[in-house]
């Protein structure tokens, strides 16, 4: 029953889903207002549905239903219990199911933190929502359906496979999927801004905190996928340039560009068009992401479904929204390309170059990524591009990439001088490049790369520190964006030291071990005590006990397994990692090698700085978070912009009023006066605040403002 | 400087920075291009020598060889044959009997080094290019055996 049921209350949340897409929109484009109001209640409903049907799965997961085809396939009676709810997305129809929810989840917090947005924009943003919706519940019904039977029962499923059954496999689709489907959220907006014609600063204050969060999730998904492949896939490597990896890097690039670009739309005005092609373009990498990696067109690990009719409709679904939101941006964008004026060297030229590397960056791994697919396509051959190509093309872009983010923080908007940046910065940049050049001869091996890349890593570190410590010596409330952009970059900065780092002082060593035998690397001493048999709830293991030596002194005993997974003829290599802040040891087991000696084969790893990725990746994450709280935003949404702009009118008769609000908000409100006075007050106030100091000030909309002016 | 000047100044170093990205990244490219041979192209001499590529197949029963450094072992289409030298260890699902795609450098001898043995990670799944392969051979294999018939 409960597999019925679930398909049934998946049908209800597609027709809700539709009127969901349909009616608030024609009822914004007629004005009719009661149809626009459906908007929040249907994605309300929707969210209910979807995650009705989403629990129905679960349940069956958890009763151990294999009457459902798709519980059979991913699940079993052994399987422990936090499995089986990870198994619910560990195929390919359960992983659409989270997308939806995801999708539901994102669109109720919308609907619910939107209350103060104006109806028609709310309207607009929820029915784009509804449209994905409709796209994807239609995919699950017509080409994925989890709820299928299957007749006879197995008696027993066919269990989760291996690889996934792990702590980190638990929370990392979750977290990668809440990214992906985050950028729907962005992409609703700009598709709303679009059709309303209004790309002004109010729909990028409003498109941002829901943007940065997406983009925390992204850059959490992708560390924590980082994570496991480095335990979980036995030999170490963290980042294979991998399709799917691929997927998932090009919208975290081009959303990292999307949120920079944001802030100068909603600063300055600029880049509005490029912003909303940005927006466009992280929801459609997102979406050729779920097409790669659930169409089984990729040679790679995680392409598990293997059925063409998917992977044409995602690409069909993929065509539509790209095509109509480009051919809706070529209509409308002429009409909102109102940038403000920029010099040649200015804050806004730094974002711009940003954008533009990122947008390379990213455009190099489509082509790596696409181009041995369209050539199998063709029939044209069958061709693979290897990692050396990413790593080529990848570290030049990134190299100017850092060193301008410092430069980039540190310049005024409009009109940066090239003389007081680099007084600002000149010690800085001397401490970073000589402990660049110095701190690898510590570690016992100069290289250009490491001097290189420890050069910038300390250059982007110490800069947003020196800037954080400017900061605070100042006065004044430090707003949640402030400390979130400065977090945000010193997690890269850290991510690159140990990039580097690990790169240049890794030390693997593949080897053959018998009970007694010793590998040394120094200063670390590793000795093979013994081998032994473990039993699992679902699996057996070879275990090695490997006891280490640092100078001497015995410090642990890592035990290394090799597992057999009783529903599966296949063996898994459980690596033993021992961190602490500086370096990790790596130790994983291999084959028992034929003979007399009894030998194993074991992969013993020195991997130094590792730690720094994770606990960069970290800092980066509660720097998006700390800027999407910012209170700014919370602020400001209570503000609609009819409201600001009819309050800037009336501020001539009720002057007062306005007044009396704007000290409330932060005190420095632009909007009623001229866009020259409204310059020439940002340039004095430039004089006494630091120069980004400005913009994170809770100002009204400067947009709505010199509209209303003129 | 006026606004159009300006513009135009941020268009040409746009596109000149664009255009000197885009060669850059072409190049890398064109030269980080791995192909893909069946055991059947290796023995007509379709590869090439001393680049890198990729064979696929299924590696032949009884014939995995594991010496104190080096591993053999053979992999086949069901009609050619090629040898693989690798040093290292083998990822957990390589099986005699079963799908494997091997990355390296096929020596003037005419033997093959791995550089890298490529892991799958589900015991039914077959390496794309290894099926490619089987398939492939198995087409010319059944072309061949219908031409007696035919005259």
């Amino acid at each position: 029953m409960i597999a019925e049921l679930g398909q049934y209350i998946l049908i209800l949340a597609l027709l809700v889903a539709l009127v969901q897409c349909v009616l608030p929109l024609v009822g914004s484009l007629t004005k009719q207002h009661a149809w626009q109001y459906l908007a929040r209640p249907t994605a309300w409903l929707q969210f209910a549905l979807v995650a009705g049907a989403y629990g129905c799965l679960l349940t069956g997961f958890l009763r151990d239903d294999f009457s459902i085809a798709y519980v059979a396939e991913h699940s079993n009676h052994l399987l422990p219990t936090p499995y089986k709810v990870a198994a619910v997305w560990g195929g390919h129809e359960g992983s659409l199911m989270l997308w939806i929810l995801m999708l539901s989840v994102w669109t109720s917090l919308v609907a619910y933190f939107s209350k103060s947005l104006p109806i028609g924009i709310i309207s607009r943003v929820l029915s784009v929502l509804g449209f994905i919706s409709v796209g994807f519940i239609l995919f699950i019904l017509f080409t994925s359906n989890p709820f299928l039977r299957e007749l006879p029962i197995p008696a027993e499923g066919r269990d989760l496979n291996p690889l996934l059954q792990d702590p980190g496999l638990v929370i990392h689709p979750p977290m990668l999927y809440m990214g992906y489907v985050g950028m729907s959220v962005a992409f609703a907006f700009a598709i709303a801004a679009l059709i309303t014609g209004r790309l002004d600063s109010a729909w990028s204050r409003w498109s941002r905190p829901w943007t940065v969060i997406a983009w925390s999730f992204l850059t959490l998904g992708i560390g924590l996928g980082s994570w496991w492949a480095y335990y979980e896939l036995g030999w170490g490597g963290w980042w294979f340039w991998d399709p799917v990896e691929n997927a998932s890097l090009m919208p975290w690039l081009v959303s990292t560009a999307l949120i920079h670009s944001l802030m100068v739309t909603e600063k300055r005005g600029g880049f509005k068009a490029w912003t909303v092609l940005l927006a466009i373009a992280a929801f459609s990498l997102s979406l050729l992401g779920t097409f790669l990696v659930r169409s089984g067109v990729l040679t790679s690990v995680h392409a598990f479904a293997a059925d063409p009719t998917r992977g044409i409709f995602v690409l069909c679904f993929l065509a539509i929204v790209v095509g109509s939101s480009l051919t809706l941006f070529a209509w409308r964008a002429p009409k909102v390309t109102l940038g403000g004026t920029m010099g040649l060297l200015s804050r806004e030229t730094f974002m711009l170059i940003n954008s533009v590397l990122l947008s390379v960056a990213t455009a190099a791994v489509l082509l790596g990524t696409l181009y041995p697919l369209v050539i199998d396509a063709l029939n044209l051959g069958k061709l693979s591009v290897g990692p050396p190509y990413f790593n080529l093309v990848f570290a030049p872009l990134m190299v100017p990439i850092l060193f301008l983010l410092i430069p980039g923080t540190v310049a005024k908007w409009r009109n940066a001088n090239l003389q007081d940046m680099f007084m600002h910065l000149r010690w800085t940049a001397l401490v970073s490049v000589v402990l660049g050049a110095s701190l690898p001869f510590l570690m016992g091996e100069w290289s250009f790369g490491v001097f290189l890349g420890w050069t910038l890593g300390l250059w982007v570190g110490l800069g947003t520190l020196q800037h954080m410590v400017e900061r605070v010596l100042k006065p004044g409330r430090i707003g949640g964006s402030f400390w979130g952009q400065h977090f945000a970059h010193l997690g890269l900065a850290i991510v690159v030291l140990g990039v580097t780092g690990v790169k240049s002082f890794e030390v693997e060593r593949d080897v053959k071990m018998a009970i007694g035998d010793e590998v040394t690397i120094q200063p670390y001493v590793f000795r093979l005590n013994a081998m032994g048999e473990v039993k699992g709830p679902n699996y057996t293991a070879s275990q090695a006990q490997i006891e280490v030596f640092n100078s001497g002194e015995s410090t642990e005993i890592l035990k290394p397994e090799k597992r057999h997974y009783l529903s599966s003829a296949m063996p898994m290599t459980e690596a033993a990692i021992s961190s602490n802040l500086w370096r990790d040891l790596y130790v994983s087991l291999g084959d028992p090698l034929p003979g007399d000696a009894h030998q194993w084969s074991m992969r013993i790893y020195y991997k130094p700085f590792v730690p720094w990725l994770w606990v960069g990746v970290l800092v980066m994450v509660l720097g998006g978070l700390l800027a999407s709280l910012d209170r700014r935003y919370r602020r400001a949404s209570a503000q609609s912009p009819l409201q600001t702009a009819g309050q800037a009118l009336s501020m001539g008769a009720d002057g007062e009023e306005g007044v009396m609000h704007e000290r409330e908000i932060g005190g420095d409100s632009l909007e009623s006066l001229s866009p020259e006075a409204v310059n020439s007050q940002e340039q004095s106030l430039e004089a006494d605040t630091t120069a980004h100091e400005l913009p994170q000030s809770p100002s009204l909309h400067t947009d709505s403002g010199v509209q209303s002016a003129t | 400087m006026t606004p159009r000047k300006k513009r135009f100044w941020f268009i040409t170093v746009g596109i000149v920075v664009l255009c000197i990205a885009a060669a850059f990244v072409l190049n890398a490219f064109q030269s980080n291009l791995v192909f893909f041979f069946t055991p059947s192209q290796v023995a007509k001499g379709e590869a090439p020598r001393n680049r890198l590529f990729r064979i696929g197949g299924m590696v032949k029963d009884g014939s995995l060889k594991k010496g104190s450094d080096e591993i053999e072992f053979v992999v086949t289409d069901f009609t050619n044959e090629v040898s693989v030298h690798y040093t290292g260890l083998l990822p957990d699902l390589f099986k005699e009997g079963k799908g494997v795609v091997a990355q390296g450098r096929l020596s003037d001898q005419g033997l093959f080094t791995a550089t890298e043995v490529l892991a799958k990670h589900d015991e039914n799944y077959m390496p794309p290019e290894a099926k490619s392969a089987m398939d492939k051979a198995a087409l010319e294999r059944a072309a061949k055996s219908l031409k007696p018939n035919s005259n």
